[in-house]
């Protein structure tokens, strides 16, 4: 993995620290041209790395880069699913049944040819493969090497401690993309421990990882604890605290765990871009 | 260890299922909920005892405590039946349809001696605290005004179909978005004891309102404006806010900042002349388990800790939830004059 990851959340007004500020970056990426041109902006400093929800909106931003195919050739993107509201909001409309309909591809009834959905109803792992593939039918062709899950989902799996859908998501992304397991989590030891309950060994873990624990839950002290002695391979997000820390302090912290692989940051601007990622570069 | 049940696996259903679960003191023993699909899940993959019938699983289970997180219609029986057979019961808000039902349920929790608490999980992010605690401190001096606020994207189409727009269920923008507006009102600000000039608006929705505009009078003779619709697909999530008004300043707080304006400084506070903005990283409740907002942890842990200490929550017991439903009544009648 590069050290340096660039994520999504500016482009979809997500801000954890300000309703105004999200308001902001909704009207500056109105338009999906202005994604591809902050995307270029990173590109062109060395950034190769993007790490994106599967927003209806990255599926533009796949079809500019298999348009241009010279451009982006050394480019990857991590795809993390699924986008949440999507689902909860066709849930909240249409019901489970209905969500299903809307969002596997072709028909479900005969996608299941052993009687509908009925089938549907005791068979969770196919349908979960049906929807990581509807999931990632924008991504053809692009080059994907890791896939997530997202932290929602990670962490209610957790929650409920239905481990065995992490064993079957994790064979299912080797065996048919090819690719390595991602897990977002807000509750690293948590996860962590878990895995390898079940077997899955050095995991790639992205967590939220900054100097005044903003987001650890459990506290620092065991994160710290995890990323000095576990094996896994840590991605770091949300590492300025939503903006409380100062760049070059969140980033020296890092600096402090060799095992974090890569940084996983979001900005809107080139000058914020080249600043963290020298950032990392020179501490990491 | 303390034995859990919860009753309704909706999408809050589910995240409390999520959240009790890893609690280091709680096991979740038993789930119920009506759908086929949800219950072989949980029959599937995890190891809790699944019920179709709530009042079997109670019957069966020797639980300490339920979260009910159904429909607000099915509160009441629900609740009632937890409570007689002496289990603490934690309620997904709004309490109670009607307000005769839920001083019915105050009453018996009482009699009973019983933990009770209801889903304000508001009241768990610390700019809410802080803003709380700042009012009460008195840094805004007299108060003159308030605004109480929140927008989202639930009903952006006309539709028809889920409990969430049938009037008769508590479906409406008032018992959902409304109610977390008022019930942060009433515990920070004060309590409502009249309404007047109500409009429970329908943009999308044919049979409920989409949006609730009031004006409300608070026991000190205080009044402000309730202003809410989720029919505002501008935000991105449901975005709840405060804005109140005094003679030395103003504060508007939402779930991510606190800003403070203040005519002179404020020395005590160490808060300057001008603006001052505060983030939630500065005031965030630590949890053990995190899942869509600590709010939602914190909230249970303060639960599980009042049953394992004894003593009656001091944030969002039923009483308070009771208070809310009034409010949502007064709004109400005020509408309909």
């Amino acid at each position: 993995m590069d050290k340096v990851l660039f994520g999504d959340n500016q482009f979809f007004a997500v801000n954890h620290l300000s309703d105004e500020k999200s308001r902001a970056q909704a009207i500056q990426f109105k338009d999906d041209a202005a994604i591809i041109r902050v995307l270029d902006q990173a590109r062109e400093i060395g950034i190769n790395t993007f790490m994106c929800t599967t927003h209806d909106r990255i599926a533009s931003v796949c079809d500019y880069m298999r348009a241009n195919p010279e451009k982006y050739k050394d480019f990857k993107i991590f795809p993390c699913m699924p986008y949440a509201h999507k689902y909860a909001n066709a849930i909240t409309d249409l019901g489970i049944l209905g969500a299903v309909k809307q969002y596997i591809p072709g028909n479900i009834f005969s996608t299941f040819t052993k009687g509908g959905v009925a089938f549907l109803r005791k068979d969770f792992i196919g349908l979960m493969e049906l929807f990581i593939d509807a999931e990632m039918k924008m991504f053809k062709g692009v080059e994907t090497p890791v896939i997530f899950i997202q932290n929602v989902l990670v962490d209610m799996i957790l929650g409920l401690k239905m481990y065995e859908v992490f064993k079957e998501y994790d064979s299912y992304i080797r065996k048919k993309y090819n690719a390595e397991p991602g897990y977002i989590t807000m509750n690293l030891p948590a996860l962590l421990d878990t895995l390898n309950s079940i077997g899955i060994e050095n995991p790639v873990i992205c967590s939220s990882i900054n100097k005044i624990g903003f987001r650890m839950s459990g506290g620092k002290d065991i994160y710290e604890k995890y990323l000095t002695e576990r094996t896994f391979r840590p991605i770091a997000m949300q590492v300025l605290a939503a903006g409380a820390l100062r760049p070059k302090e969140a980033i020296e912290y890092l600096g402090k765990f060799p095992k974090i692989e890569s940084v996983l940051f979001g900005a809107s601007s080139k000058s914020h871009i080249e600043e963290t990622k020298k950032l990392i570069e020179q501490y990491m | 260890m303390i034995r859990a049940g919860i009753i309704g696996l909706g999408k809050m259903g589910i995240s409390h299922a999520a959240i009790v679960s890893p609690h280091p003191s709680v096991e979740l023993v038993a789930v119920c909920d009506t759908s086929t699909i949800v219950l072989d899940a949980f029959k599937k993959f995890s190891k809790v005892n699944v019920y179709n019938d709530y009042i079997k699983m109670i019957d069966s289970e020797n639980l300490d405590f339920v979260v009910v997180s159904t429909p607000t219609k099915l509160h009441y029986k629900m609740v009632r039946y937890a409570l007689e057979k002496g289990i603490h019961t934690f309620c997904e808000k709004p309490f109670s349809l009607t307000t005769l039902e839920g001083e019915d349920l105050v009453k018996l929790a009482d009699e009973k001696n019983l933990i009770n608490q209801v889903g304000y999980h508001n009241h768990f992010i610390g700019t809410f605290r802080e803003l709380k605690r700042l009012l009460k401190a008195g840094v805004l001096g007299d108060l003159v005004h308030f605004t109480g606020e929140a927008y989202g994207p639930v009903v952006i189409k006309e539709k028809g179909g889920t409990w969430r727009s049938d009037p008769v269920e508590g479906g409406g923008c008032l018992f959902d978005y409304s109610s977390h507006v008022i019930n942060l009102i009433q515990q920070i600000i004060g309590l409502p004891v009249k309404a007047s000039g109500s409009q429970l608006k329908r943009i999308y929705s044919k049979e409920v309102e989409d949006a609730v505009y009031s004006i409300l009078t608070l026991e000190t003779g205080l009044t402000g404006i309730l202003s809410v619709n989720w029919s505002d697909e501008t935000y991105r999530k449901m975005s709840t806010s405060l804005t109140i008004l005094g003679k030395k300043g103003k504060i508007i707080c939402d779930a991510t900042e606190i800003k403070i304006y203040l005519k002179e400084a404020d020395t005590k506070e160490n808060l300057g002349k001008g603006w001052t903005i505060k983030y939630i990283t500065d005031f965030e409740i630590p949890v053990n388990f995190y899942l869509r907002g600590e709010e939602y942890s914190a909230q249970i842990d303060n639960f599980v800790d009042c049953i394992i200490k004894k003593k009656q929550t001091e944030i969002n017991s039923f009483r308070e939830a009771l208070y809310t439903d009034k409010v949502i009544e007064l709004i109400i009648a005020d509408s309909k004059s």
